[in-house]
């Protein structure tokens, strides 16, 4: 727990001192409003459009959050010096879990007001934020549990920008499926609709599934 | 290694197998009132497609005991299941493509929550062997792609519960419900198409196995002799160092 604790300091550190990942990732989402805009020709969306294009704008930020986000333990020889000290490698996985899932709030800070003014219809009061928030929250644990397990993966390979999003994204459409599916009643015209349950129960189960397997496998992508 | 005499022994039976049960698709079970005789091309689809499942499964079964062992020989049988199953899952998604363009007009139809499914499965078993290709340590690579065929093994099921909630169906049911929609006399060929593609599965896995074998030992026979060892040539595949 304490090294947990070590590491995600670390990874804190590193991002406030040179602020990285949170900024690009932010950036990349306020630009694609703006490219859902032209691509599409709304002044505004709404509904099942409103909820697709943040779901999937988020979807692209973390895949690009997910690129960098072991590139300094590789290149400045992270991975080597946690290797040899005596402490369990799982602990680097959670810690990347948790500094992704803090990584992905705080983009949405970001990206939600941006979303509000730039592009969608129906206002966001305090309702439509709670559900919102819910609603992210599971996103955001799996979308960190994947992007930690998957970005592992795909930085020891020579094509690693390649690898991580060709595996992330099919990956990933089950939460693409139940945020999307669950956003759509909230971001609707005429008032918040109701929150599904079984959307919620599937992030949830996916969220379940997936963290234990993380866990589980997470070891085996260190081991050298 | 004798897989040579266990291959023939399945191809052989993979071969009656599926023409008995063409045969009983053909002449014995009744004429789809719908969609006619193109519905024939059932009895090919969905074995395929099953199979190709359950192949994608067991590759994640077989890298479950090779992270669990070490053993290099499991990495090997899940490579072969995955590359096997991606092939029948090519035949599934062609057959699939024809079948709805016969019953629905389209080739591809996206409220169709199992075809949607097999898709993003398939596309994300599509990765498995670029993966392996981009790592260069063969420790290291049968190990990443071990951790692959588990996750991706794991979401083979979980794809098609949130695919399934998304949309309502309208591909008839087949393995649910005690028989699903099924006819009767469509029951028997069906069953047997399925046990005759998984023999089929089984022959196609013992042959690549088998031909991996007698090439690492042919390989290791030749350099004993002092001959040229010719190169393996692009490969990902598990190497097996002799028998």
């Amino acid at each position: 727990m304490s090294t947990v604790l070590t590491l995600l300091r670390k990874e804190l550190l590193l991002e406030r001192r040179v602020p990285q990942l949170v900024p690009a990732m932010s950036l990349f989402g306020v630009t694609t409003f703006v490219v859902f805009h032209f691509a599409l020709g709304q002044r505004t969306v709404e509904g099942d459009l409103a909820a697709g294009i943040l779901v999937v704008t988020l979807l692209f930020a973390t895949i690009l959050g997910v690129n960098r986000l072991y590139v300094a333990d590789r290149e400045e020889g992270g991975f080597d010096a946690f290797l040899l000290a005596p402490v369990d490698r799982t602990a680097l996985g959670v810690a990347k879990a948790v500094t992704l899932f803090a990584f992905l709030v705080l983009v949405e800070l970001v990206m939600l007001p941006a979303f509000a003014i730039l592009l969608l219809g129906p206002g966001m009061d305090l309702e439509v934020v709670a559900k919102l928030g819910v609603v992210l929250l599971l996103v955001n644990l799996g979308l960190s549990v994947i992007g930690t397990l998957v970005g592992a993966l795909a930085i020891q390979t020579r094509a690693r920008d390649l690898i991580g999003p060709l595996i992330a994204l099919p990956l990933l459409v089950p939460v693409v499926i139940g945020a999307a599916r669950a956003l759509s009643p909230v971001l609707s015209e005429g008032g918040a609709g109701a929150l599904e349950g079984r959307w919620l129960g599937v992030l949830g189960l996916y969220d379940l599934v997936f963290g234990l397997l993380a866990y589980a496998l997470f070891d085996f992508l260190l081991e050298d | 290694m004798t897989y040579g005499n266990r291959l023939r022994v399945t191809s052989a039976a993979a071969a009656l197998v599926l023409l008995l049960a063409f045969g009983l698709a053909f002449f014995a079970a009744g004429i789809e009132a719908d969609q006619g005789f193109s519905q024939k091309i059932f009895y090919v689809h969905v074995p395929l497609a099953i199979v190709a499942l359950g192949g994608f499964v067991f590759g994640g079964v077989m890298a479950v005991q090779h992270l669990r062992t070490g053993d290099a020989r499991y990495d090997l049988r899940s490579y072969v299941a995955i590359h096997i199953a991606i092939v029948l899952g090519v035949g599934a998604l062609i057959t699939g493509a024809i079948w709805a363009k016969a019953a629905w007009g389209v080739w591809f139809e996206w409220r169709e929550p199992t075809l949607v499914s097999f898709l993003i499965v398939f596309l994300l078993y599509c990765t498995y062997q670029p993966m392996r290709f981009s790592i260069e340590d063969p420790d290291k690579q049968g190990r990443y792609a071990s951790v692959f065929a588990i996750t991706a093994g794991a979401f083979v099921p979980l794809n098609f519960l949130a695919v399934r909630l998304a949309d309502p169906y309208i591909h008839p049911r087949v393995l649910n419900q005690g028989g699903g929609d099924l006819p009767a006399s469509f029951r028997p060929p069906f069953y047997l198409a399925l046990v005759g593609m998984t023999l089929l599965f089984a022959a196609l896995y013992q042959y690549e196995l088998s031909h991996k074998h007698s090439r690492a030992q042919l390989r290791q026979l030749r350099r004993k002799l002092g001959g040229e060892v010719e190169a393996t040539g692009r490969s990902a595949a598990p190497q097996v160092t002799g028998a």
